[in-house]
């Protein structure tokens, strides 16, 4: 469970967050949507402990973010960015040990995780040792999500994991998501453009506007009940989007 | 060489006409046009016409004319009469003067002035050491030896002088004459080779030392003219005798040479300055084989490349990694560095050879090669690092790396490609630069260029310029290899597009 209470967030005159308070349950996936700019990346980054907000507490399963507990709960998160964010300088093997490594795992148990990721992300085994430069865009994510899972993270932050992939890929690697999602029962937090994307991969939707947020529910919340205008408005928007 | 020449119609005639026409020439330099003015006044006084043919040539093309009457007087350093035109080295003035009779030709007594080799010292050490003449040296192989690569490389330079004084030395390097002075009156050499008109010896209070064994040539300005000139011209002449000092002479070769005016200077009466002569003597390289040095000489300057190299290095990429972090300190390091490199590296090191505890030694050239080679390094490392895309940086972050295993695993290894490159810049630029480190006493293939040069010597100067240049080129090749086996076939592919702006 990750609740943030309060937690507000502004770069000079602009207001990335206004002060918000939001709870994302244990084992769900919850789904931050909205336009471009609106802070879903900032909620993420606030929660993994990048940036600091201004004001307001973070708390994952009851510990509080801040700089001195940092290292310890990013180590229980599990965080990729679009691409996967990989080190080009690794291979996908080490860039995905990295971590386990300098925490001095055995080797082979480490080696055993490794093979473990590849057949739950269908990363293909004999790509292992190449480097991301090597990699199709959809392989690198599956890449940066074995990395994310490597210490077994009780939450996962996914910041647009699919967004630069092709629609066929795209759709394939969301199937793959939601049987990883159900098959690890894990808290996820994810971030995404497309509603339809949201409504199957996530449990609850969090809409956002300028920073705030704007409803918290499923999508079938969002249609019978908006509490805005907004969310309606949202909706349409992606509608046409798809009838394109 | 100044000549004066008196050109003379007839001999015979001279007897009985008083105003007749005497041509004086000079050679090549101000001294001797400042001579040869004097000489011209001289004769005019006398009541003779004087046409003065100035600036002829070298000594062989005055010494020519003298002989063969186009000239018949021109201004001649005794030492250059011995061993060049005589070729009897070390002949006394009578042997001279006999010799020179049986080509027509007299010679006037000494002007005044020396522009000889001499040895120098601080005056307040010598004083305490109790030591006037060059043979109080003996029993003080402790003082140290800072001599110009001339007089080193001369087959009549230092090794004779201490044989014929019966002088050991524990400490002599070869330094550079300007630089020389400066570590002579910083205390980092005792003893300096000098010519006794340099303007060095006055202002910074040294003594030169008197050559009791008289080992070096005199080379005391004189007139040589054609024995056959009226006596009356020549016995004007002769009255100039012990008339120019050092420091008339000094006075007026700098008139002359800013107001380019040499009848006026030499009116200041005749205002001498002196430009040693002793030039003109033929340099005789030194007769080791370069090709037995080339080893030794070759393996000092790897050494010289290799320790400074290193320092920077270790310095040169934590001062990169601080430079990369935004703020005020990382442009700091970056303008700091950056006007290391614009000073010229002569200059550099004259900047460090007065300072106590660097002097003229092995820490001097490190210091000031290792100063050279920290720019490259250092921008490359701060560019490379501050380069990786802000999302690979936060990835690394949000792993729960510590700041330190971040830098380590990720950014340091990311940025090794340019890093490498800084260093292999500056190695490249270390070895070329390395070659000044002969100008402190420091060897390396520096030294044969450094020597050649003062020698006017082509072929000594490839002896160390073209093994400099293949030791660059290895060095660079031998980056290059390096890079291809330490650089990792990801980081060597090109990037398509994983900086996805986020
Ligand atoms: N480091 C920063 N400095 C200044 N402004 C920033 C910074 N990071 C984010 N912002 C601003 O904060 C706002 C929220 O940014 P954020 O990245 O959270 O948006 P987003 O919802 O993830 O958008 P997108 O869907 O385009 O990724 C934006 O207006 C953005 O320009
Ligand atoms: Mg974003």
């Amino acid at each position: 469970m990750i609740n943030l209470t309060n937690v507000c967030k502004r770069y000079g005159s602009l207001t990335a967050l206004q002060p918000t308070n939001l709870e994302i349950p244990s084992g769900k996936v919850t789904a931050l949507i909205g336009p471009s700019g609106c802070g879903k990346s900032t909620i993420l980054r606030i929660i993994v402990g990048l940036v600091r907000p201004d004001s307001g507490e973070i708390r994952i399963d009851g510990a509080r973010m801040d700089p001195e507990s940092s290292l310890s709960l990013r180590r229980k998160l599990g965080y990729v960015i679009q691409d996967g964010g990989l080190f080009p300088h690794l291979t996908a093997r080490q860039n995905v040990t990295l971590m386990s490594e300098h925490l001095g795992k055995p080797v082979d148990e480490v080696q055993r995780r490794v093979e473990a990721l590849a057949d739950l992300t269908r990363f293909p085994k004999d790509s292992l040792d190449r480097y991301p430069l090597e990699l199709s865009g959809g392989q690198r994510q599956r890449v940066g999500l074995m990395r994310a899972l490597a210490l077994e993270p009780s939450t996962l932050l996914l910041d647009e994991p699919l967004g630069a992939l092709d629609p066929l890929v795209r759709s394939g690697l969301q199937a793959d998501l939601k049987e990883i999602f159900i098959r690890l029962g894990q808290t996820v937090v994810l971030v995404t453009h497309d509603m339809g994307e949201a409504a199957y991969l996530a449990d609850q939707i969090v809409l956002l506007r300028e920073g705030a947020v704007v409803q918290q529910g499923t999508l079938e919340d969002f249609q019978k009940r908006p509490a805005e205008p907004f969310v309606t408005e949202f909706l349409n928007a992606q509608r046409a989007l798809v009838a394109l | 060489m100044n000549r004066f020449a008196f050109a003379i119609a007839g001999l015979a005639v001279a007897l009985t006409v008083s105003a007749q026409t005497i041509t004086v020439g000079s050679k090549k330099f101000t001294e001797s046009y400042v001579l040869g003015e004097i000489a011209k006044r001289t004769l005019e006084n006398a009541g003779f016409q004087v046409d003065h043919k100035q600036g002829m040539g070298a000594t062989a093309i005055v010494w020519g004319a003298l002989k063969n009457g186009d000239i018949s007087m021109y201004p001649e350093y005794t030492g250059t009469v011995s061993e060049e035109i005589l070729k009897q080295p070390r002949a006394s003035r009578e042997a001279m003067v006999t010799a020179l009779a049986k080509d027509g030709i007299g010679m006037s007594p000494d002007l005044g002035f020396n522009d000889a080799y001499g040895i120098v010292m601080r005056r307040k050490q010598a004083d305490d050491l109790k030591i006037a003449k060059i043979s109080d040296l003996q029993g003080h192989p402790d003082l140290k030896c800072g001599i110009t690569h001339e007089l080193l490389g001369r087959k009549d330079g230092w090794s004779p002088l201490l044989a014929k004084y019966g002088l050991h030395f524990d400490d002599v390097k070869g330094i550079d004459h300007a630089l020389g002075y400066a570590a002579l009156y910083a205390g980092q050499v005792d003893i300096k080779d000098c010519y006794t008109t340099d303007a060095e010896i006055k202002k910074y209070d040294l003594v030169v030392l008197q050559d009791d064994r008289e080992f070096f040539p005199l080379y005391k300005a004189v007139f040589l003219y054609r024995l056959n000139l009226p006596q009356k011209a020549i016995d004007a002449v002769a009255k100039l005798a012990g008339t120019i000092d050092e420091q008339k002479m000094i006075a007026m070769n700098a008139e002359a040479n800013q107001s380019k005016d040499y009848s006026e200077a030499a009116t200041m009466y005749f205002a001498p300055k002196s430009s040693p002569e002793a030039a003109s003597a033929q340099p005789k390289p030194v007769g080791n084989s370069r090709l037995d040095q080339l080893l030794p000489e070759t393996l000092r300057h790897l050494e010289l490349v290799a320790v400074s190299m290193a320092f920077a290095i270790f310095v040169g990429i934590p001062l990169g990694i601080w430079a990369s972090k935004p703020g005020r300190l990382g442009v700091g390091i970056l303008g700091v560095t950056g006007v290391i490199q614009t000073v010229p590296s002569l200059a550099l090191l004259a900047l460090l050879v007065p300072i106590p505890f660097f002097g003229i030694s092995f820490t001097t050239a490190v210091v000031a090669l290792f100063l050279y080679s920290l720019l490259p390094i250092v921008r490359n490392t701060a560019a490379g690092l501050s380069g990786i895309p802000v999302p690979l940086r936060e990835s690394a972050a949000a792993l729960g790396l510590e700041p330190s295993a971040q830098l380590r695993k990720v950014f340091l290894p990311m940025a090794l490609p340019m890093i490498l490159a800084g260093i292999k810049t500056s190695a490249v630029i270390n070895v070329g630069t390395a070659t000044l480190a002969a100008l402190i006493g420091q060897g390396g293939l520096g030294e044969p260029i450094v020597s050649g040069l003062s020698l006017n010597d082509g072929p000594t100067i490839l002896w160390g310029a073209i093994p400099a240049a293949l030791l660059a080129i290895i060095v660079q090749v031998a980056f290059d290899l390096l890079e291809a086996g330490i650089v990792p076939r990801g980081l060597r592919l090109r990037p398509q597009g994983y900086e996805h702006d986020h």
